[in-house]
């Protein structure tokens, strides 16, 4: 077993401007999330090191790699879960060094989890007016006083959270409690929430993990359906290859925490780099 | 109407109806004295448990202090009593529930801040500290009235009064001869007060943060809720109104001393939360209710130096209930036959 881990071949690093893979339409905005030789140590293991990249404002870009490459870690780097040791990552132009969670959310950015994280005591539609938090402000007094702002905005959420919920088709669960959802409608509800924050990036940690194929066939509607309705980036990490060549217009494809690989999905499927990392390299005779 | 307001308005109904069948029963002369010296303790207990009930069961965090904020509370009630120039008692009542209310919301905020960064165990190792501290400082601290105002002194008596002066805490021997103004239909109308506070806050944008922090730490982040912000709102808000039941408590007694508000009886008011089920506010009232009457009662008298460890033992048996599954299934399959839904279990 160690023999063969000493053999294991190391990634070929193809270095590529961080640039290079926005969508032509978007290549005169500035782009929605840039990130410069991003990086983070976890004692002295390197979880992801000299991570660039680009993405413009209405891209649909997708992050692959083995298991264990870092992809969510990119993901908590980028959303302050973990705070990084080198680089930096902008938010629509603007630095996010020494920013928390909570205002990298307020900056735009939403996400979702791998391991599903709702709140699974509260209705459907709580959880996605949880998401409206910062769109249907009114203090905790006129709550609990009732008074007319609460009414006002309370009625406005409601509304909001029967329309989104509409993309997914979700307006009839709307009193269900989340936690009792079937899988694949609280992976659409998690979707559903990170919409609700109103974002301008939106993360979307494998989607399609166990949903079955006309599942991820609709899922894959649905995120072209969301970056053309709110006309917002999106990010997903996948390992359905159907589902990321489907959907994604740039990939960077990512291994031992190194982007090894960046360009459109026809690129990536014929680069030599990802097929090695992927299905190893053939023996030389 | 959905099924939460349903709840509320059972709730709101309870309440009232018990009110009123008390208040009848009362003027018809079918209450004992017994019974009738326990209705304010009753309406008291059962604003704690609501209030600790918003600590426990709707942020989600385990609070073992929660007898200091109603000691805050009740010595802060009783002087304001004791002091204030208002004649008419109603007022004076409300003044000093008010006070008792405020007194214990600075306290609530200064133990927040620094303890709501802990989560779980260490909260309530913390939180249990802050229930002694309290304990000891009431038990060290001197308060008087005279025509100048009031005069407070710390760790020992020093106050010289003028004419007329008199002394209202006494350090340890707490406060005497007070004048028991505290009401039944006052003790209803706070049990009202919190019931309404913790039920429309919940329902409110505030509300639904809270209860996020507690379903999600992680996911109430990434969708921008303040953390810190609504741990201390909800913690604040259950000291006050701990301080206001406390207030209502202590004008209810002849003699408070700081001794009445230690470990034992933030345990008690945990049971209650505990048995009536977290987050069930219904459930809270009945449990301080039931709690609070049975060993007054003739029957259970011989039982009540057990009363601590009867608790315990109640509190462990409810732990094993909840947490069992089997027990769970059961309970669904006898009870909840027709609402059984799949993966409710929390």
């Amino acid at each position: 077993m160690s023999e063969q881990k000493n053999n294991y071949p190391k990634p070929r690093l193809v270095p590529v401007p961080s640039t290079n893979i926005i969508p032509e339409r978007d290549i005169d905005k500035r782009p929605i999330l840039e990130c410069r030789h991003l990086g983070v140590d976890f004692g002295g293991l390197t979880a992801v090191d000299d991570f660039n990249m680009a993405i413009g404002r209405t891209e649909i870009a997708g992050l692959i790699g083995p298991n264990g490459a870092g992809k969510t870690t990119v993901f908590n780097l980028l959303t302050k879960v973990y705070q990084p040791t080198r680089g930096t990552v902008m938010i629509d132009g603007r630095d996010t060094a020494g920013k928390s969670t909570i205002q990298v959310s307020h900056m735009g950015v939403a996400r979702t989890f791998q391991n599903i994280r709702l709140f699974n005591n509260l209705t459907v539609e709580d959880n996605v007016k949880i998401g409206l938090h910062e769109h249907t402000k009114y203090s905790a007094l006129s709550g609990i006083l009732r008074l007319p702002s609460y009414w006002k905005k309370e009625k406005e959420a409601h509304e909001k959270t029967l329309e989104l919920l509409r993309i997914f088709d979700m307006q009839d669960m709307a009193g269900y409690q989340a936690g009792s959802l079937p899988y694949g409608a609280q992976r659409r509800l998690e979707i559903v929430r990170a919409l609700a924050t109103g974002p301008s990036l939106l993360l979307l940690d494998e989607p399609a993990a166990g949903m079955n194929p006309s599942e991820t066939a609709e899922l894959m509607h649905n995120i072209r359906k969301i970056r053309d309705t709110f006309q917002i980036a999106i990010m997903l990490i996948e390992h359905d290859m159907n589902l990321v060549m489907g959907v994604c217009e740039g990939i960077c494809v990512l291994n031992f925490g190194r982007i090894i690989a960046k360009g459109t999905p026809d690129d990536i499927q014929a680069n030599p780099a990802v097929i090695e990392a992927y299905l190893g390299k053939r023996k030389e005779g | 109407m959905n099924r939460t307001n349903r709840v509320n308005f059972a709730t709101y109904a309870m309440v009232i109806l018990a009110f009123a069948a008390l208040q009848i029963m009362g003027s018809a002369g079918m209450l004992s004295s017994t019974v009738r010296g326990q209705l304010v303790p009753i309406c008291a207990y059962a604003a704690m448990a609501l209030s600790l009930n918003l600590t426990v069961g709707v942020l989600g965090e385990l609070s073992l202090g929660h007898a200091g904020f109603m000691s805050v509370g009740a010595f802060a009630g009783a002087v304001a009593a004791a002091a204030l120039p208002i004649s008419s008692d109603p007022l004076r009542l409300a003044a000093a529930m008010l006070a008792g209310a405020v007194f214990a919301a600075v306290a609530g905020t200064l133990v927040g801040i620094p303890v709501l960064r802990l989560n779980g165990d260490y909260l309530a190792i913390v939180t249990l500290a802050f229930g002694q501290i309290i304990k000891s400082i009431m038990e060290n601290l001197y308060i008087g009235v005279d025509s100048r105002g009031l005069h407070v002194s710390f760790l020992e008596n020093r106050i010289i009064f003028r004419d007329g002066g008199k002394m209202i805490l006494n350090g340890a021997m707490g406060v005497n001869g007070i004048n028991k103004i505290s009401t039944f239909t006052a003790g209803f109308i706070l049990v009202m007060l919190v019931l309404i506070v913790i039920f429309n806050l919940v329902g409110s944008r505030a509300g639904r943060a809270i209860m996020a922090l507690r379903d999600n730490r992680i996911a109430a982040e990434s969708v921008g809720i303040p953390v810190t912000k609504y741990k201390l709102m909800a913690f604040v808000i259950s000291a006050a109104m701990a301080g206001a039941a406390g207030a209502l408590f202590a004008l209810g007694q002849n003699t408070i001393t700081a001794n009445k508000f230690d470990f034992n009886t933030s345990i008690l008011i945990l049971v209650f939360v505990v048995l009536g089920g977290q987050g069930n506010m219904w459930g809270s009232i009945l449990a301080a209710t039931f709690l609070t009457v049975l060993p007054e009662t003739k029957a259970m008298r011989g039982l009540a130096d057990y009363r601590m460890l009867v608790y315990a033992v109640v509190l462990i048996l409810v732990m094993l209930a909840t947490n069992n599954p089997a027990m769970q299934d059961f309970i669904n399959t006898r009870f909840r036959r027709k609402k059984k839904k799949e993966g409710t279990v929390r």
